[in-house]
């Protein structure tokens, strides 16, 4: 039997791209290239969703960060310094107590996650799961969907009201502008 | 690749956000320290579903919840950082120590 062997050996592949490509995230002197070893992350996760048999929503996570990433990387190239990672940086505060935190999170998650007794039940038919996945979408959990519509749509308009340079009655950052220290001073 | 093995990668995507949203200066670099948490809990949820739910298609649901919640945050997040930077000039968060305004 080869297929197990090989879907292990490609979930190690997978998971060990995704560690080392999450944590090089914050070890890389360029901030775009940040932003692809975070697609990397994704890419190798939706890989082993795939692996367990949730291909629609490990492609569609793929899909999703590939234009989600390029997003990031333009905003990296527009507003941040030193995008091209040209000189050696170190942007962190607090990295050591950060450090502890995380670690202390991992190992817990962890221990929960062996020491908790979870259900032998695996998909009875993983050929039609992704069937049932489209069933339910325009099934039973049509409302959770269409809320998740709509939560998008007021996304994009709050974004859209949050980033404008223009505000309804004037420029968008109109009353921002510290007052004067004096009474009637003309305020800038 | 059994259930324990996969929560364990999931807590170490977690665990990897954790530092990086606490220790990042740069906004866009603590958002990816959110995405990278989300996607944690996104790949303990796949594999719950795949191993202990039975087949439940409400669980892959989720999953398409925890998507939208990844498109929302990055979305907003985006705007908030053009925004401040519009006003304050700012790109991380030491810039930052007066919300008001």
């Amino acid at each position: 039997m080869i297929g197990p062997l090989l879907v292990d050996a490609a979930f190690v592949v997978f998971a060990l791209l995704a560690i080392v490509t999450g944590y090089r995230v914050f070890r890389t002197d360029s901030m775009v290239r940040a932003a692809f070893y975070l697609l990397a992350s994704f890419a190798a996760v939706g890989g082993i969703m795939v692996l367990l048999g949730a291909e629609f929503l490990g492609m569609v996570l793929i899909l999703m960060m590939a234009g989600e990433m390029l997003v990031m990387a333009i905003v990296m190239v527009m507003y941040m310094m030193n995008p091209a990672g040209l000189n050696p940086m170190v942007m962190v505060h607090q990295n050591r107590v950060a450090a502890i935190a995380g670690l202390v999170a991992f190992l817990a998650l962890s221990a929960v996650g062996l020491a908790g007794e979870f259900p032998d039940q695996p998909v009875p038919d993983p050929a039609s799961a992704t069937e049932e996945l489209g069933r339910e979408l325009l099934g039973n959990s049509m409302l959770v969907f269409q809320t998740a519509g709509i939560t998008l749509l007021a996304t994009m308009i709050g974004a859209i009201a949050i980033a404008g340079s223009r505000g309804r009655y004037g420029s968008a950052d109109e009353g921002s502008v510290e007052p004067g220290l004096q009474p009637d001073e003309e305020v800038a | 690749m059994t259930t324990e093995i996969v929560l364990i990668v999931a807590a170490a995507l977690f665990g990897i956000g954790v530092y990086g949203a606490l220790s990042q200066q740069s906004f866009v670099m603590l958002m990816m320290g959110i995405e990278l948490m989300i996607n944690g809990a996104l790949l303990a949820l796949v594999v719950l579903w795949a191993r202990a739910a039975g087949g439940n298609p409400e669980g892959q649901m989720l999953g398409v919840v925890f998507m939208t919640v990844m498109a929302v945050e990055m979305a907003l997040g985006f705007a908030l950082i053009t925004g401040v930077y519009r006003v304050r000039r700012a790109d991380i968060t030491e810039k930052l120590r007066r919300l008001k305004g």
